[in-house]
């Protein structure tokens, strides 16, 4: 039975066995050493694809914070990434080109955005909650593509990647590269801190039985709200560094199809596991760049992969990696 | 007569054209324990639910420690000292019995919102969480995942879980329901113990255990009280005889 609970993805699983130190160390050592890797090689695309990985796993795993320890699809997150990269923009457009002011405004407007939608979001539930926050994200995404000063539909492009206190630390790739890596990191032991944490055990502990939650004393709807906010900053942090990485903004980055490939994502790693948000937003983003330049229709390939993964795997790919650890000798 | 601990005034609740709650008027005094009895589909659990706060009258009034919590959300009550077990066991079956119980404690805590630090391993949580445990006779299951108890270990982490909110009233839904002879002894017997220390309001099948522990009970019939009194008067009513304790003596 334990066994059974833990892949069931079961979000109270409070980290404690030895793999979940092993596998979250594997992970960033390959992405600490892949430029030691590229360097040797001279495969630069791979530095880039590894970097855009790494963007979108910071989403990700501010994403399983809630769909996986609370319960919440949102189907609206990429609207935060699109904030934090707006923020990078309009602010360069406007002169200022400092990570110092860009990171905080990023995370500090998706916050307030993740606070003002999220008091109306969460008075809804289940299919509702989705829905609310899907047309949510597609109310930014329309207000962005008729940003005309900052380029509308077509976006924006930015002049130069952030300066950090005036010195252009960001500006080499491999530079930019750990920058991203240190974002993802400080993500992943700030998430991993909140699930268990007094605040992440009332966050676990509605999502499996919200009414006993209440009638022990818990404002259920208001820890929620928090860790709403907490996800959306992070959105915004994942936004301020893809406006980075590719010096461009465009409302592209918010369109409801972000917000779904974020799910999906989340489902391929494994709902609630974290780890699994960024092996999912590795896998898929591999997937994209490599299926869709042997084969232009590469949705119609990971379409049905997608669909076997949830089927027969039932905690992603997380989950289907310790069932055929069972299955084949050692636990 | 001391000011009650809970008054319900006028209550009134209708599911569509069925009356659940008919008028229900009813003082629960500080220390005793009031059982409600009456027939399947008497409308008891429905009244346990309007006075935690899960299902809000139609009319009337709900008046706790002399506050009126008609509008007020369960968990607003709770930290008020309102305290309840479901008849349906309703538990964290993900987490630990030992954290079903911490939760519980963590609650009247107050600081939820600590972000940092690892809530499982708090002593000052954990601590009040095994005596309430302990008390229930269940603190050798501590480390179980609640889904994996029996029935009766179920009902007793329910009570436990209420036992460690320290409450001033509580109201148990049928603790009894479904567990053994044995078991049910041994609850009768907490039950016993835990008299005097806070009021309680008891909806329960098994009359023989009712009978062991109330001190004053009402009888509901469709939604209305009937009767409410000293045991030995309730079981004497000739109206109750017939409209429950009838079958329910034999």
């Amino acid at each position: 039975m334990t066994g059974a609970t833990l892949v069931a993805g079961n979000g109270a699983r409070a980290f404690r066995a030895k793999r979940d130190i092993v596998l979250p160390t594997v992970i960033f050592l390959v992405f600490a050493l892949l430029p030691v890797f590229t360097a040797l090689t001279a495969e630069q695309y791979l530095l880039d694809s590894a970097t855009r990985i790494m963007v979108f796993a910071v989403a990700a795993v501010a994403l399983d914070l809630l769909v996986g320890y609370c319960g919440l699809i949102s189907f609206g997150h990429a609207a935060f990434i699109g904030l934090g990269a707006y923020a990078v923009g309009i602010l360069s457009a406007e002169g200022v080109g400092d990570a110092l002011v860009a990171l905080p405004v990023a995370v500090a407007v998706s916050m307030l955005l993740a606070w003002i939608t999220g008091i109306v979001c969460l008075r809804t539930k289940g299919v509702y909650f989705i829905m609310i926050t899907l047309a949510f994200g597609q109310m930014v995404y329309f207000v962005a593509t008729s940003l005309a000063p900052y380029g509308g539909d077509n976006g924006l492009t930015i002049a130069a990647r952030n300066t950090i206190a005036g010195l252009a630390l960001l500006k080499s790739d491999r530079s930019f590269y750990y920058f991203t890596l240190l974002c993802l990191l400080a993500t992943y032991l700030l998430c991993r801190a909140l699930i268990v944490s007094r605040f992440g055990r009332v966050l676990r502990g509605a999502r499996e039985n919200a009414t006993r939650m209440a009638t022990i004393g818990f404002t259920v709807r208001r820890f929620q709200l928090v860790a709403y906010v907490i996800a959306g900053g992070l959105g915004g942090v994942s936004g301020f560094l893809l406006g980075n990485s590719t010096e461009f903004v465009s409302p592209e980055y918010m369109s409801w199809q972000r917000s779904g490939e974020l799910i999906v994502m989340v489902i391929l790693g494994g709902v609630g596991t974290l780890d699994g948000a960024i092996i999912g937003s590795a896998v898929y983003l591999f997937a994209e760049e490599w299926l869709s330049r042997t084969f232009e229709a590469w949705q119609a390939i990971f379409g049905p992969l997608l669909v076997l993964v949830v089927l027969f795997a039932r905690g992603g790919l997380i989950g289907l990696t310790a069932q055929l650890r069972r299955r084949f000798g050692h636990a | 007569m001391p000011e009650p601990v809970l008054r319900l005034e006028g209550l009134r609740k209708n599911f569509g054209s069925l009356v659940v709650t008919d008028d229900v008027t009813l003082d629960v005094v500080p220390g005793e324990m009031h059982a409600i009895i009456g027939p399947n589909g008497a409308g008891k659990t429905t009244l346990i639910n309007q006075i935690s706060g899960l299902i809000p009258p139609d009319e009337g009034r709900i008046l706790f420690a002399g506050a009126d919590v008609t509008g007020l959300p369960p968990e607003a009550r709770a930290l008020r000292g309102l305290a309840r077990s479901f008849q349906i066991t309703s538990i964290l079956p993900g987490f630990s019995v030992l954290e079903n119980v911490a939760l519980a404690v963590q609650a009247r805590a107050g600081s939820s919102l600590r972000f940092v630090g690892r809530a499982a391993d708090e002593a000052a949580l954990n601590l009040p969480a095994m005596a309430a445990l302990e008390q229930t006779g269940i603190a050798d299951r501590a480390r179980v995942p609640a889904g994996e108890l029996s029935h009766g270990e179920k009902r007793a982490l329910e009570l436990a879980i209420a036992l460690a909110m320290q409450p001033t009233l509580l109201l148990l839904d049928e603790p009894m329901a479904g567990i053994g002879r044995e078991e049910t002894e041994r609850q009768v017997e907490l039950l016993l113990r835990l008299k005097g220390e806070m009021t309680m309001v008891l909806v329960e099948h098994d009359m023989a255990a009712v009978f062991a522990l109330a001190d004053r009970i009402s009888v509901l019939i469709r939604g209305r009280v009937l009767v409410t009194g000293l045991p030995e008067a309730v079981r004497a009513d000739p109206q109750v005889v017939t409209a429950y304790l009838g079958e329910q003596m034999e």
